[in-house]
């Protein structure tokens, strides 16, 4: 943790790990660097700016997002940052990290596969059961509690789960 | 007519939709479906809201989001008249969110390319966005058109209600200056490309393909049906009666 309220803003780097921390408010085990929708912490006469990108144009989150990044800054000692929202490029599943991922398992969401196959044509994966592992899976509904996510449920373990759709 | 106009014209387009698909909250079909229309009409708020921002700045005259959704009048708005239909049976909000959405599906992905940065970059979200909105209703329109008698005729009896208020999308109402800049895209050139998606979505529902006769319109001029002023008074109520009202 970057200490000094009051004195020179830390290094960017540094800022870049603290807002990078920030959990996600709709799926709070994953952060927004590890999301892929942090794209940018910079530091100058201006102070300090960092860009962050939505999921999804109607992302409700978006503001929770910049609120809580500012807030994380402000206690890292680098107080009225400014959070701005670039569109382009847009967010692509294919951002989210291989620890994001990994997080998202363990936590029972079944993570998103790739969005570009390589190939002429792309085969959809199977998708595998966040509990037990089983690609006997169906989809029950191809919308969830957020808008990221869709409703599946194992035929073998018989439990719902959550799965991030690719996008 | 001008860039501010045709962003407004895209952006009350999906602002309209987004009212409509948020009235079946709590009143879908089934829960799932609940879900489903809830967060289409998210998508369709959230495009709105970064073109009618967007619009706002261009005008350069002090207005934002806020102000141009709930402090105009009904001639002002600009939205196609197909979206502001009432929602009527399932198979009718169905049949509306199928042809809606493949036509801003072809849009937003030739806008992607607009020599407008910003348009080409709300573009390129919305095109992901609204290529699940096309899944969605092609799907429900082959459940519903080759599933049941009741699904098969009331799909059928929606498709031919609603089909003429699809000529407005393609009418020539964006100006030819923004096309030849390469802003804008000429609504006309969107609807082959619709034709054989929305064709082909109807067979395979075994839902007959509607002829082509009576073309309403007058939507992009501020010309409405009977049921947008209802839509307004609910869309703009809390914001008349507590004038700047936010959350």
């Amino acid at each position: 943790m970057v200490t000094g309220a009051g004195t020179a803003p830390a290094a960017a780097v540094a800022l870049r790990e603290i807002a990078g921390a920030v959990p996600d408010p709709e799926l709070r085990v994953v952060s927004i660097a590890e999301l892929g929708i942090l794209r940018d912490v910079s530091t100058g006469p201006q102070g300090t700016v960092v860009t962050i990108t939505p999921t999804y144009s109607g992302c409700p989150a978006l503001a929770t997002i910049a609120a809580d990044v500012r807030d994380a800054l402000a206690a890292a000692g680098a107080p009225d940052a400014e959070v701005r929202v670039a569109l382009d490029p847009p967010w692509s599943t294919d951002d989210i990290t291989a620890a994001g991922r990994a997080k998202l398992a363990g936590a029972g969401i079944a993570p998103p596969g790739p969005t570009r196959l390589a190939g002429p044509v792309a085969l959809p994966l199977a998708v595998r059961c966040p509990r037990c592992g089983s690609a006997e899976t169906v989809e029950l509904s191809r919308f969830s509690a957020t808008p990221c996510t869709a409703l599946w449920r194992c035929t073998s373990c018989a439990e719902p789960f959550d799965r991030v759709k690719e996008h | 007519m001008d860039r501010f106009g045709y962003l407004v014209g895209l952006g009350d387009d999906a602002l309209v939709a987004a009212q409509r698909l948020a009235e079946w909250t709590a009143n879908a079909p089934e829960l799932e479906e609940d879900v489903a229309l809830a967060n289409i009409a998210l998508d369709q708020l959230g495009q709105a809201r970064l073109l009618l921002s967007y619009a706002a700045e261009v005008e350069g005259a002090g207005r934002d989001e806020d102000s141009l959704a709930y402090q105009r009048g009904e001639r002002e708005f600009r939205n196609c008249q197909l979206v502001e239909l009432p929602n009527g049976d399932f198979a009718v909000t169905i049949a509306k969110l199928l042809f809606l959405a493949t036509y801003q599906h072809g849009l937003y992905a030739a806008l992607r390319s607009s020599t407008d940065r910003r348009l080409a970059a709300i573009a390129a979200k919305a095109t992901k966005e609204t290529a699940y909105h096309v899944e969605h209703a092609a799907l429900w329109t082959r459940r519903l058109g080759d599933g049941t008698a009741v699904g098969h005729e009331r799909m059928t009896a929606a498709v031919e209600q609603v089909w003429p208020y699809t000529h407005e999308l393609f009418s020539d109402w964006v100006p030819h200056g923004l096309v030849a800049a390469g802003v804008a895209v000429a609504p006309g050139t969107l609807r082959a490309d619709w034709l054989s998606t929305v064709e082909s979505a109807l067979a395979e529902a075994t839902v007959p393909r509607p002829d082509d006769g009576w073309r309403p319109g007058g939507g992009r001029d501020g010309v409405h049906t009977e049921a947008m002023g209802y839509l307004l008074a609910e869309l703009q109520y809390l914001h008349r009666i507590f004038p700047g009202a936010a959350w």
